[in-house]
């Protein structure tokens, strides 16, 4: 009796990537587990209080903010404006969650959709200029923003300038999880879908060759102005619930730590798969967490650890684990 | 209005030492070497080390300049080195590292009052009936002089004029035989060194602290974005209105507002004329 060995995707793709030839359940899983595990994970830990304890339930609600900041620079990754600057989206939503509750008395969820929108409608009319730069010079640009925003509010002493302002909470333990982690699945997956349309491609022609875009007719300002849009509401719906969840908004929300780790999340997992941020947010936070023992030498550590994984895996690691996932091999009968 | 003169060129004599090495960098290899601030409070530390261990002060300045130096030659060639051409690695890997230096610094314990240079010279004198005292004369001269050093290197010796061929178009010059990759890791040596010396002649007016090192570096891309990317007389004239406008501010207002200052200016300038008031770069492509 021979065999053969025999790659197990090589069955089901029919013409490319997208497409499948699906003819028993075990291909349909072979196909769906990597969809399906990790929503079924992330959907499982709020369930497991008792096991995680405390401080993990914050670790984790940390971590689902942080994927979601995660998912809004990539977008803007996605037609090459490069942005070092997410603390702008989220200070600019924790702020006007503080205005809206604090000042104004909004309730808290309608509170966090004010603030969600308003913070998007204000970063775009601050970033949309500076869109017309590009590669380093619009990077330099969100860097300085956020900080810039710290220093007037540091010396002209608005909205609690150094004290900060208190916001009242969630309230729900369930809210306060789910909330945060289903938003984070429906952004993931709702914005893959919108990569796959005819509006992603037009997004992910701008970045290769805007000039050529613009030759064919297409209003590439609209387009950014639309990716800006979104990308800072979802930045900032992420900062608006932070902010609620822990009752405060300070200067530090505009801190440069906001902007280093989404965009460390992206490239430690990957770029141009918007599943990579998340995998990613989901590295980097709880490590960092577990690497609080060492005290200020985790940052050395974390700086270390980061600079290997990009020299050494430039691509990142969810296009690692993909293309291993997909040169399983099994052994055939002839 | 004679202070305003007086300190406002010691100003701008401190900000153009602190930032010439960035800008040198940049405008060279095009790397943005966010490690730079990093770099600066490691110098002054080196410097304060080896006048520990008895060596004399112009001794463990040289000596700090060059270990400072060749650390800036090797962190191009272990990482820089792999990941040229891809803009978003380059900033956060030597962004990174600038973060690692500090942050291993301040676990060494480098944080409390007593790491201070001594001054290289000591005394003060009148200028105009104003005081001023020899560290920040010494300061002026040194970057006037460093400024002409800088220039008769690139423009007289073999060495000066690959790194301006490199500078002007890396294909053209890889095509003529200067080796790109070589020539970028000496503009890092150079910008790393300059930075070494500067911390140790600037750092004696006051105390080494960490946040010097994101201040340094935030004024360093200021300098550079204002004065244009890639040029040096556009750094001279950035750092001369900064020094100016600077010096005024602390005289009227309080320093405080400076920061704002820097921020507000490099938006100006990358939204009304992103190559910067002197920079010939691509000013058309860049802002369609």
């Amino acid at each position: 009796m021979e065999y053969r060995i025999e790659r197990i995707d090589r069955g089901i793709k029919a013409r490319c990537e997208d497409i499948y030839a699906l003819l028993s359940l075990k291909e349909i899983a072979y196909l769906v587990f990597p969809r399906f595990f990790p929503v079924f994970a992330i959907l499982i830990i709020p369930l497991l209080r008792s096991v995680i304890g405390e401080y993990w339930e914050k670790v984790f609600f940390l971590t689902c903010n942080l994927a979601i900041l995660s998912i809004s620079l990539e977008l803007l990754l996605s037609i090459g404006l490069i942005s070092l600057g997410q603390a702008l989206f989220f200070g600019a939503g924790a702020y006007f969650s503080a205005i809206f509750n604090n000042y104004m008395h909004l309730p808290v969820a309608l509170s966090i959709i004010a603030a969600s929108v308003c913070g998007g409608i204000f970063c775009s009319i601050l970033i949309f200029p500076a869109s017309r730069l590009r590669g380093i010079y619009f990077t330099i640009i969100t860097l300085c923003l956020p900080l810039f925003l710290f220093r007037i509010i540091e010396v002209t002493k608005i909205l609690g300038g150094t004290q900060g302002i208190s916001l009242s909470p969630i309230g729900n333990y369930y809210l306060e999880m789910y909330i945060p982690s289903v938003f984070m699945l429906t952004f993931l997956f709702g914005i893959r879908r919108l990569m796959g349309t005819d509006c992603g491609i037009i997004i992910r022609a701008i970045k290769d060759n805007e000039f050529s875009v613009m030759a064919s007719g297409i209003n590439v300002y609209a387009y950014k102005f639309a990716v800006i849009l979104i990308s800072a509401t979802i930045g900032s719906f992420s900062g608006a619930y932070t902010a609620h969840f822990y009752q405060f908004v300070g200067m530090s929300v505009f801190s440069l730590d906001y902007s280093i780790i989404p965009l460390t999340c992206v490239l430690l997992g990957g770029s141009s798969t918007f599943g990579g941020s998340v995998l990613g947010a989901f590295l980097i936070v709880p490590v960092s967490e577990a690497l609080r023992i060492f005290g200020t030498l985790r940052i050395v550590i974390y700086s270390a650890f980061l600079i290997l994984v990009l020299l050494l895996l430039p691509e990142g690691i969810f296009h690692y684990i993909q293309r291993k996932y997909h040169k399983i091999e099994r052994w055939k009968r002839i | 209005m004679l202070l305003l003169i007086i300190y406002g060129i010691i100003n701008s004599s401190i900000i153009l030492l602190q930032t010439i090495g960035f800008g040198l960098t940049f405008s060279i290899s095009g790397i943005p070497n966010l490690s730079y601030g990093a770099l600066y409070i490691l110098g002054g530390i080196l410097s304060w080390t080896f006048l520990k261990h008895g060596f004399p002060l112009w001794l463990s300045i040289l000596l700090s300049c060059a270990v400072v130096a060749s650390s800036g030659f090797f962190i191009y060639w272990i990482f820089l080195y792999r990941i040229r051409g891809a803009v978003l690695l380059e900033v956060i890997v030597s962004f990174a590292l600038g973060i690692a230096i500090i942050e291993f610094l301040r676990w060494k314990g480098f944080v409390t009052y007593e790491f201070s240079l001594p001054a290289l010279l000591k005394g003060s004198t009148e200028l105009f009936g104003i005081p001023v005292d020899f560290q920040r004369i010494l300061i002026v001269l040194s970057s006037f002089f460093l400024i002409i050093l800088l220039y008769l290197f690139s423009h007289y010796t073999k060495l000066g004029l690959a790194l301006r061929g490199v500078a002007q178009n890396e294909q053209t010059a890889l095509s003529v035989g200067i080796n790109s990759d070589l020539v970028s890791s000496v503009s890092m040596m150079i910008g790393s060194g300059i930075c070494a010396f500067s911390a140790s002649l600037i750092l004696p007016l006051g105390i080494i602290s960490m946040e010097t090192a994101y201040d340094v570096l935030l004024v360093s891309i200021c300098v550079s974005v204002v004065g244009g990317l890639g040029s040096i007389l556009g750094m001279l004239l950035a750092s001369l209105i900064f020094g100016f406008i600077k010096t005024a501010i602390s005289i009227y207002l309080s320093s405080k507002w400076m920061m704002l200052i820097y921020f507000i200016s490099i938006l100006f300038v990358l939204m009304i004329r992103p190559s910067g008031l002197f920079g010939k770069l691509k000013q058309i492509e860049e802002r369609i």
